[in-house]
C-alpha cells in the first residue's frame, strides 16, 4: 500500500515558528507563535489549536491571545507529560506544528452590549485572557466588565503585569484571590467563590464567563444562580481529553456532544443535569 | 425500479476467481471453532458461505487498526498529510455489518469530514450476503431491524435453492455484473423463491430482548442511575475486546512513530477503547469515567442513546460480537433485558 499525499486531510498541520518565549512559573511557559507569511490564525476567543512536536505527538492548547492581536498568537503550556515537556524544551526560532483553530469559542456577537463577569481559576486565565483582551480592545461594545481571578498561591499567578494593567483601568473592575497567601500578597485570600457575593450586578444583562478546573464549576455556578443570572448566560469552557479535534476520535465525548466541536464553550443550560459533564 | 439478476450456484467459483483477478477480494473464511475472519481469497472454495459474524467486522478495511495520517520531517520541519486507499471488493457482508458500515459512514462524513476514511471507502466495493437463518443466540439483529437488507451495498446476494438472487444497487455493482459476467436475468420463479425465503425469515426472526426497537432509546436514556452498571462494572476487566470487535466503535488514539534516521516518521491513528481507564482522563487527573461500570455505561449509551440524538439511528447492529468476545460473559441481550425489567 503506497501512501498518497493528499490535500484534504482533516489532519493538515502547518509549521509555526516560535518567535518569543517566557518561563512564567515553574510549570508554565509562554509562547508567541507565527504562521508562514505571518498569516493570522483566524480564531475566535475560546478556541484551541492542536500543537505538534514531531516524533513526540500533539496536544490541544488554548489560544491565549485575542484575535485583535495580529501576525502572531500566544499559548501558555503547563508541563504535565510528554508533549508539554517537549514544548518546554523549545525556544525562539524553533518550529512546532499547528492544526486548527478548533471548537466553538465564546459567542462574542451575543456578548456585545451586555455586562460581563469573568471568573478564572488556575490555568483558566489562559483561554479567558483571549476574550478579556478582545473585550478591552473593543471596550465601547460591551457594558460593565468585572474580572475575578483565583489561584493557589501568589507564585502561581499568570500574566501579572497584564492583570495589573486591567486592575488600573477605570472601566474594568478586577479582583484576585489566592488559596494560600504570602507576606507580599495584597489581594484577597480564600476561594474564588467567596468573591462572587460581593459583586454588584444586573443579572438580566450579565453574562458570566467561567473557566477553571472542574471542581470550581460546581461551586461557582451555585453562586451565580444565587445572583439570578439566567442559565443561558453562564458560559463555561470544558476540558476533555482530545486527540483529533474534529469530532471523530471519541475521547472528548460528553453525552451526545463532542467537546472539541460542540464546545469547549457551552452555556450552562445545555449541560445542566447532563451526566459526566460537570 | 429495483434491478435483480441471478447467479447459478455452480458459477460462484468462476465469479470469485474472475473478480479476484480484477481486484483483491475479501471474504469470510473459517478459522476453526466457530471462528471466521474476513481475508483475501482467490476462489470461492475458501469462502464460508454460512458463517457467524467474523471476529473483526469489515470495518478493518475502512478503518484499519493502525493507519498513517501524515508523515513528518523534523528538520524542515514539515507535516505531509497522507490519504491511503486500496481498491478491493468485500464479498459476503451480512446485513448487520452493512448497517455497521452505514454507521461509520455517517460519522466520518459528518462535517468536518474524515477523508482518510472516505478515501478508503471510495476504493471498496461491497457485496452483501443475506442470512437465511439466525447465526447464534448472541445475535439481536431483529430488534435492531438489521436482519433484512437495508441498503449500504453495491450488490446483495441471497441464496436460493439453486441460485443466488442478486440485487444490483449501484453503478459499481452494475459494472461488476456486466464486466465479470455469469449473471442472468431474474425469473419469476426466483422472485417467488426470494419472497418465500423472506416469509420464512419473518417466522424465524423474532425480537430477541424484552423491549421493542422504539423502546430501546427510552430505556437507556432513563438508565443512567441503574444498578446494572455497578454489577457489570464488577465483572468487567476493561480489556476492550467489546469495543475492538464492534462494527460501530471508531474511537482512536493518535501516535507519532519515528524512523531509524531519527528525523522522519509518521503520525498514525490506532484503535482505542473507551474501556481504558485513561481514555477520558485529563491533565490534573480529573476523569469523568473512572469506574469500569461508568465506562460500560458509556459504551452502551454510545450504542442506544447518544447516536439517536446525533445521527438519528442506533449504533448497535445486533451482531452480538461484544457478547461473544467478552471474557467476563457480559451479555448485551441480558443487559437490555435487565434494564427493561427495571424500567417496568
Ligand atoms: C480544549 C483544551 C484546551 C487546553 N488548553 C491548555 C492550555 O492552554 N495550556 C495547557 O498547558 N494545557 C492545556 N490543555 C491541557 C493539555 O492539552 C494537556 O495537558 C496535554 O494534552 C497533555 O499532553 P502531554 O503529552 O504533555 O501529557 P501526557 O503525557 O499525554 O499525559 C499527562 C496527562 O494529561 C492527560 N492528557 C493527555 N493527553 C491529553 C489530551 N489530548 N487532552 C487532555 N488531556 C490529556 C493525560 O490523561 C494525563 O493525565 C488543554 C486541553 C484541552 C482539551
Ligand atoms: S469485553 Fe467484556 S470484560 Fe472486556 S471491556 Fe468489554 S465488557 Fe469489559
Ligand atoms: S454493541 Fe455489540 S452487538 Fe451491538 S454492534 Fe457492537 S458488537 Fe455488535
Ligand atoms: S477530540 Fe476527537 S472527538 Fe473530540
Amino acid at each position: 500500500m503506497k501512501p498518497e499525499h493528499g490535500k484534504e486531510s482533516a489532519y493538515i498541520t502547518q509549521p509555526g515558528t516560535i518567535r518569543n518565549t517566557r518561563q512564567m512559573t515553574r510549570l508554565e511557559k509562554y509562547f508567541e507563535i507565527t504562521l508562514p507569511r505571518q498569516r493570522d490564525l483566524g480564531h475566535e476567543p475560546g478556541q484551541f489549536v492542536m500543537v505538534s512536536v514531531p516524533g513526540v505527538g500533539e496536544a490541544p492548547i488554548s489560544i491565549s491571545s485575542s484575535p485583535t492581536k495580529k501576525g502572531c498568537f500566544e499559548l501558555v503550556v503547563r508541563k504535565v507529560g510528554a508533549v508539554s515537556t517537549a514544548l518546554h524544551a523549545l525556544d525562539s526560532g524553533d518550529k512546532v506544528g499547528i492544526r486548527g483553530p478548533f471548537g466553538k469559542g465564546f459567542p462574542t456577537a451575543i456578548l456585545e452590549g451586555n455586562d460581563l463577569l469573568f471568573i478564572a481559576g488556575g490555568l483558566g486565565i489562559v483561554p479567558l485572557r483571549s476574550l478579556i483582551n478582545f473585550v478591552i480592545d473593543n471596550r465601547k461594545d460591551f457594558g460593565k466588565v468585572t474580572i475575578l481571578l483565583g489561584c493557589k498561591t501568589p507564585q502561581d499567578m499568570l500574566f501579572n503585569e497584564e492583570v495589573h494593567q486591567w486592575w488600573k483601568r477605570l472601566d474594568v473592575s478586577c479582583s484576585c484571590t489566592v488559596d494560600r497567601s504570602d507576606p507580599d500578597w495584597k489581594g484577597n485570600v480564600g476561594l474564588i467563590t467567596g468573591l462572587i457575593p460581593g459583586v454588584s450586578l444586573d443579572a438580566e444583562r450579565t453574562f458570566a464567563v467561567v473557566v477553571g478546573p472542574p471542581i470550581m464549576y460546581k461551586f461557582v455556578i451555585l453562586e451565580l444562580l444565587k445572583k439570578d443570572i439566567p442559565e443561558r448566560q453562564i458560559l463555561l469552557s470544558l476540558e476533555r481529553h482530545m486527540k483529533c479535534g474534529v469530532g471523530k476520535c471519541g475521547h472528548c465525548q460528553i453525552g451526545e456532544y463532542y467537546c472539541c466541536q460542540d464546545g469547549p464553550v457551552f452555556s450552562y443550560d445545555r449541560i445542566r443535569g447532563k451526566h459526566e459533564a460537570l | 425500479m429495483d434491478k435483480f439478476v441471478t447467479l447459478n450456484k455452480q458459477d460462484l467459483n468462476d465469479f470469485i476467481v474472475k473478480l479476484s483477478r480484477s481486484q483483491p477480494v475479501m471474504a469470510p473464511v473459517a478459522r476453526g471453532c466457530k471462528s471466521f475472519v474476513f481475508e483475501s481469497v482467490d476462489s470461492a472454495k475458501a469462502i464460508a458461505l454460512h458463517y457467524i459474524p467474523t471476529i473483526l467486522p469489515p470495518k478493518k478495511y475502512f478503518f484499519p487498526q493502525r493507519e498513517t495520517l501524515l508523515t513528518y520531517n523534523k528538520t524542515t520541519p514539515a507535516w505531509d498529510p497522507v490519504l491511503e486507499s486500496r481498491k478491493m471488493a468485500i464479498f459476503g457482508v451480512h446485513t448487520c455489518d452493512l448497517a455497521g458500515i452505514q454507521c461509520l459512514n455517517m460519522v466520518m462524513s459528518a462535517s468536518p469530514q474524515d477523508n482518510n476514511y472516505n478515501a478508503r471507502k471510495e476504493g471498496i466495493t461491497i457485496i452483501g450476503l443475506e442470512c437465511n437463518n439466525y447465526c447464534d443466540e448472541y445475535a439481536s439483529c431483529n430488534v435492531m431491524d438489521n436482519h433484512l437488507p437495508n441498503g449500504g451495498y453495491d450488490l446483495f446476494f441471497t441464496e436460493l435453492p439453486d441460485a443466488f438472487m442478486v440485487h444490483v444497487n449501484s453503478n459499481a455493482g452494475e459494472r461488476i455484473v456486466n464486466d465479470i459476467g455469469f449473471f442472468s436475468a431474474a425469473t419469476p420463479k426466483h422472485t417467488q423463491q426470494l419472497e418465500e425465503m423472506r416469509a420464512r425469515k419473518r417466522e424465524i426472526f423474532k425480537p430477541e430482548v424484552k423491549a421493542g426497537h422504539k423502546q430501546l432509546r427510552g430505556i437507556f436514556a432513563g438508565a443512567f442511575d441503574s444498578r446494572q452498571w455497578d454489577r457489570i462494572g464488577e465483572r468487567c476487566v476493561a480489556c476492550g475486546n467489546c469495543t475492538n470487535v464492534c462494527p460501530t466503535c471508531y474511537c482512536f488514539d493518535v501516535r507519532d512513530e519515528i524512523n531509524l534516521d531519527f528525523n522522519t516518521g509518521t503520525r498514525g491513528r490506532v484503535w482505542d477503547s473507551c474501556q481504558n481507564e485513561e481514555f477520558a482522563q485529563v491533565a490534573g487527573g480529573e476523569n469523568f469515567r473512572k469506574q469500569r461500570g461508568q465506562r460500560q455505561r458509556h459504551r452502551y449509551m454510545r450504542k442506544f442513546n447518544y447516536p439517536v440524538e446525533r445521527f438519528s439511528r442506533y449504533f448497535c447492529t445486533g451482531c452480538g460480537r461484544c457478547s461473544r468476545a467478552c471474557m467476563a460473559k457480559i451479555n448485551l441481550k441480558e443487559t437490555i433485558d435487565a434494564l427493561a425489567e427495571e424500567k417496568r
